[in-house]
C-alpha cells in the first residue's frame, strides 16, 4: 500500500514555542487516521502543515511521495473540513459546494450537477438554494464535507469536525463519516481531542503531547499497550500503579497501567483489597478499592453481585493486563 | 396587546421628542424656503413672494459650476484613495499580528478625533516647509486623512466579523490569492466598503475647515458658500446651492445606512 502522507523530522517553532517537535509519521493510502491529543499538543498544527496553511520550520512533508515543501494549499490534492466549517456566507449551499469546481473552470451545468450529487452523498439533496445561515450545525457540517469531497481529493483532512455538535448528532456523524470513508476509500486524516471518537472511528491513531508524537498504533494496540503514563491516562481510564507497587507484582521497576475492566473479584488467591465505594454506571458498576495503599478502580458487569462498602475482598487479573509504562 | 399598551410613550415625551426634532430640522427647511424668495438682499421673514428664477440664475453662474466640479473631483479622488488605503490597513490590522499594530490602529483613527483646524494648520505648514504649491492634490491630501478613517472603521469591523478560515477554505479549494480576493474577500467586505466610501464622499463634499488651510485660491462648494454669505449679492443663489449640497450629502449617507442594515448578521460566524 502506498504512503499517502509522510512527515519526517517535522518541527514547527513559533518563536520560543515548539508547537510541533521532530515528528515522524506515515499515513497509508485509504487509511482512517486520527491525530489525538489535548489542546496545544501540536496535532492541529500538523494538520495545517499537511494542508499547506502552515509550514514546517524544519523537516520534510511529502504527499504520495512528492515533497510539498513550498507548495501552496491550492496546488495540493488535499481538501479540508474546517472546525468552524468556513462556509462562504455570501454564497448559497450549491455555490459553496461547487466553489472548487468553479475555480477549476468547470462549466456551470456540470458543476451544479456534481454539487447536487455531493449533497445527496451527505443526505442534503434539495438544500442547494439555502444560505449557510439557514442551516443547523449538523447540516453545515455536511455541506462542508460535500464541498471538500466534490473535488475528489486524495486526502481529506478533518479538523475537529464534530466538536461543535451535540452528543447525539456527534455519534450519528461518527457512524456516517466512517461509512463514507469506507465507501469512498479516500485517506481521512482526522484531528480530535476526544479519545472515544478516535478509538471508535480510526484505523490507526497518533497520540500527540506537548508537540511530540508519543505513540502510533491501532486503537486496540494503544488501549491495551499504552507506551507511557500520558497515553495510559489520556486514552480510556486506567489505574496507574506506582513503581514501588508494580515491582512487587511483576518485579519491574517502572509504573504500570491496569485497565479497570481487567480486574476481577476472586474467591481465593489474587491480592487482598478493601472496598471503599461503588457507583452505578448503567451497563456497568464501578468499585473503588484499596490495595496495598493504592486506590484502584474496578469495572464490573452489572449482573455480578457487588460486595458492600467496607468488605474485604480478593482481586486478580491476567498477567498481560498489567502493562509496564515508560516514564514521561 | 398588553405589551403594546405598556410600551406606549407618554404624551409629554412625544411632544418633547417632536419639539427637539423640529428644532434640529426647521432651520434647514428655512434655507430651502429662502431659495425661492423674491427678495435678494437680506433674509426677510416672511418672504415677500416666491419665484423659481434663482434656480435658473444659479444654473448660469460659472463660479458655482467651478466650485461644484472641484468638490466632486476632490471628494471622488479622496474616496478612492481612502477605499484603497483604508481597506488594506483594515485587512492588516484585523488579520495579522505585528509589532506596533495597536499604535497604527490608533494613529489611523486619530485624524477624525483631532479638531480639523489642527489637521489643517499642520498640513499647511508641512506643505509650506516642503515647498508644495496648493492645488487640487493638497485638498485631496487633507481630505484623505479623515476619509481613510471612515473606510478603515467600516472595513475593520467587517473583517473582524468575518471568519479568518474563509480565506483558508478558498485556498484549500484551489483558489490562488487573486481568485480568493475576487470570489471570497471582496464579496464579503463589499457592502462595508460601499458604506465607508459613501460616508467618506459625504464628509469630503461638505468639509470646510481643513479645506480652508489646504486649498490656496480655489474654492470648493462649501468654501464658495462661506464666501457668498459675506458678500450680499444674489443671496438666494447660496440657498439653492445649499439645497443641492444637502441632497448630495444626504443621499449617500442614507444609502450607506441601507447597505449596512443587514450587517448585524455576522458573516461566517464561528469560533
Amino acid at each position: 500500500m502506498q504512503v499517502a502522507v509522510k512527515l519526517s523530522g517535522v518541527s514547527r517553532h513559533f518563536e520560543e514555542v515548539r508547537a510541533v517537535d521532530d515528528v515522524d509519521l506515515e499515513i497509508a493510502e485509504g487509511e482512517f487516521f486520527a491525530m489525538l491529543g489535548p489542546s496545544g499538543s501540536g496535532k492541529t498544527t500538523c494538520l495545517r502543515m499537511i494542508a499547506g496553511f502552515d509550514h514546517p520550520s524544519s523537516g520534510e512533508i511529502s504527499l504520495f511521495g512528492q515533497s510539498v515543501i513550498g507548495v501552496p494549499p491550492y496546488r495540493r490534492n488535499v481538501n479540508t473540513v474546517f472546525q468552524d466549517y468556513a462556509l462562504f456566507p455570501h454564497l448559497d449551499v450549491a455555490a459553496n459546494v461547487a466553489y472548487g469546481l468553479m475555480i477549476r473552470g468547470i462549466d456551470k451545468a456540470t458543476r451544479m450537477r456534481q454539487a447536487e450529487e455531493a449533497l445527496s452523498l451527505v443526505r442534503l439533496s434539495g438544500y442547494g438554494k439555502r444560505k449557510p445561515s439557514q442551516l443547523s450545525g449538523g447540516q453545515r457540517q455536511r455541506v462542508a464535507l460535500a464541498r471538500a469531497l466534490v473535488n475528489k481529493p486524495k486526502i481529506l483532512l478533518l479538523d475537529e469536525p464534530l466538536g461543535a455538535l451535540d452528543l447525539k448528532l456527534r455519534e450519528q456523524m461518527q457512524e456516517e463519516l466512517k461509512e463514507l470513508q469506507r465507501s469512498l476509500g479516500i485517506t481521512f486524516v482526522f484531528v480530535t481531542h476526544d479519545q472515544g471518537e478516535a478509538l471508535s472511528m480510526a484505523d490507526r491513531i497518533a497520540i500527540f503531547n506537548l508537540g511530540k508524537l508519543v505513540q502510533t498504533g491501532t486503537p486496540t494496540d494503544i488501549y491495551h499497550h499504552p507506551r507511557n503514563l500520558f497515553v495510559a491516562d489520556f486514552v480510556g481510564s486506567s489505574n496507574i500503579l506506582p513503581a514501588s507497587l508494580a515491582v512487587k507484582l511483576n518485579s519491574r521497576e517502572s509504573p504500570a497501567s491496569l485497565r479497570p475492566e481487567a480486574i476481577r473479584i476472586v474467591g481465593e488467591g489474587g491480592h487482598a483489597a478493601t472496598v471503599l465505594g461503588q457507583s452505578f454506571l448503567g451497563a456497568t458498576r464501578r468499585l473503588t478499592v484499596e490495595m496495598d495503599g493504592t486506590r484502584l478502580n474496578v469495572l464490573l458487569p452489572n449482573q455480578v453481585d457487588t460486595p458492600p462498602v467496607g468488605a474485604e475482598i480478593r482481586i486478580a487479573w491476567d498477567n498481560e493486563s498489567l502493562h509496564p509504562l515508560e516514564e514521561g | 396587546m398588553r405589551s403594546d399598551l405598556q410600551n406606549r410613550a407618554p404624551l409629554g415625551l412625544k411632544i418633547a421628542a417632536a419639539a427637539g426634532l423640529l428644532f434640529l430640522h426647521l432651520p434647514i427647511l428655512l434655507i430651502f424656503v429662502y431659495a425661492f424668495t423674491t427678495e435678494d438682499k437680506s433674509y426677510q421673514w416672511p418672504p415677500p413672494g416666491f419665484t423659481l428664477k434663482w434656480l435658473g440664475v444659479t444654473w448660469n453662474r460659472p463660479d458655482v459650476w467651478e466650485a461644484l466640479w472641484l468638490s466632486v473631483k476632490v471628494a471622488t479622488i479622496s474616496t478612492i484613495i481612502a477605499l484603497v488605503l483604508g481597506t488594506l490597513c483594515a485587512a492588516a490590522v484585523a488579520r495579522t499580528k505585528f509589532f506596533g499594530r495597536e499604535t497604527i490602529s490608533l494613529l489611523v483613527i486619530l485624524p477624525i478625533a483631532l479638531p480639523g483646524i489642527i489637521t489643517g494648520i499642520s498640513l499647511r505648514s508641512a506643505f509650506n516647509l516642503m515647498d508644495i504649491p496648493f492645488s487640487v492634490w493638497t485638498i485631496v491630501l487633507g481630505h484623505a486623512t479623515f476619509c481613510v478613517v471612515v473606510v478603515y472603521n467600516n472595513a475593520v469591523a467587517r473583517f473582524r466579523r468575518t471568519s479568518a478560515s474563509l480565506i483558508e477554505a478558498s485556498m484549500d479549494l484551489g483558489a490562488n490569492g487573486f481568485q480568493t480576493l475576487r470570489h471570497v474577500v471582496l464579496p464579503n467586505i463589499a457592502t462595508a466598503m460601499l458604506a465607508g466610501g459613501m460616508l467618506a464622499f459625504a464628509l469630503s463634499f461638505d468639509e470646510v475647515i481643513v479645506t480652508t488651510f489646504t486649498a490656496g485660491q480655489q474654492a470648493t462648494l462649501p468654501i464658495w458658500m462661506l464666501e457668498e454669505l459675506v458678500r450680499p449679492r444674489q443671496r438666494p443663489v447660496t440657498n439653492v446651492v445649499a439645497m443641492v449640497v444637502v441632497l448630495v450629502t444626504l443621499l449617500p449617507i442614507l444609502a450607506a445606512h441601507y447597505f449596512t442594515r443587514d450587517g448585524d448578521n455576522p458573516a461566517g460566524h464561528g469560533k
